[in-house]
């Protein structure tokens, strides 16, 4: 395997969905290769990185406005 | 992402829900409301727009709650109803592109293709001399955390709608891939080359953000070669 087709298949061996051949020369290459090895692990940091967003938050006027709508719907 | 621990579980929140119980409605409001704000995004131009599909939602679900037969998680539920609410929107902004089938920029190489040695050269496929990724270092600093978080966030907005979405669902809000493909109705397959290429655009930013803020503090002492 190639650096230029590893770098295609980081997410399908994240998933577990790579065929088991590939898998296994996806591991051999990582094992070889330090640029792909750092490939790798950049990868899951970004992934880890991305998942420590704090959401937006939607505006004190909309939350109050589901508020009384809430209120509303209550009383009905 | 501590908030999403604390709600009761969905039999609790339902019937509480159901019952118009106010406290119960602003915790999931203010829980699960910015999450869903990111999600709208992918679908409809502006953050107005947004803020009202995620009203839309909202009022959909309190009047729907008698209906929910708990089938699938609350919040899966939840964002079903946003997803139906932000694509019918997103039609009439003319901007929702149909998940179906790829479109030809989701196709190609994720990294540039000048990073590797071309064919014929020795060693074709492998990384050329100077391009391959360097060891970087995600600060621990909580500033300089919060400046990572911000360049990922304006990663996140400038990628197409498609992908945005997926990588949203996936990686933001950590939804697993059969939940995001029943969602979108996408094929596993499509899924995972939405997703690959979304990360690898957010990766390849935070390389270039991480390798200007290195070269200032370390130079260029260690190569990290093999």
């Amino acid at each position: 395997m190639d650096c230029v087709d590893f770098v295609e298949l980081v997410t399908d061996f994240l998933e577990g969905a790579l065929p088991d051949a590939d898998e296994l020369r996806f591991i051999e290459h990582l094992a070889e290769c330090s640029g792909c090895e750092r490939y790798l692990d950049q990868f899951r940091q970004t992934i880890a990185a991305t998942g420590e967003l704090t959401p937006d938050r939607i505006s004190p006027d909309a939350r109050q406005q589901l508020l009384t709508a809430f209120r509303d719907w209550r009383q009905q | 992402m501590a908030g999403a621990r604390d709600l009761p579980p969905d039999e609790v929140l339902v019937q509480r829900l159901r019952d118009g119980d106010e406290e119960t409605f602003v915790l999931v409001l203010d829980t699960w409301s910015g999450g869903m704000l990111r999600l709208a995004m992918s679908f409809v131009s502006t953050k107005a727009s947004a803020e009202e599909v995620v009203q839309d939602t909202w009022l959909a679900v309190f009047k729907g709650i008698s209906d929910f037969e708990g089938r699938s998680s609350l919040k899966t539920w939840v964002y079903r109803i946003l997803v139906n609410t932000a694509k019918a929107r997103g039609t009439k902004e003319s901007r929702t592109v149909p998940f179906a089938s790829l479109v030809p920029e989701e196709e190609g190489p994720t990294v540039d293709a000048e990073r590797f040695r071309p064919p014929g050269e020795q060693h074709a496929g492998h990384w050329a001399v100077d391009q391959e990724p360097r060891d970087w270092h995600i600060p621990e600093d909580h500033v300089l955390r919060g400046e990572v978080r911000e360049v990922i966030a304006q990663a996140l907005d400038e990628l197409p709608p498609r992908l945005r979405t997926v990588i949203t669902l996936r990686d933001v809000a950590g939804y697993g891939s059969e939940e995001v493909c029943s969602l979108l109705e996408i094929s596993p397959g499509n899924q995972r080359v939405l997703l690959h290429r979304a990360r690898a655009s957010l990766r390849r930013k935070l390389e270039d953000y991480l390798s200007g803020a290195q070269d200032v503090a370390v130079g260029g002492d260690e190569r990290g070669l093999r």
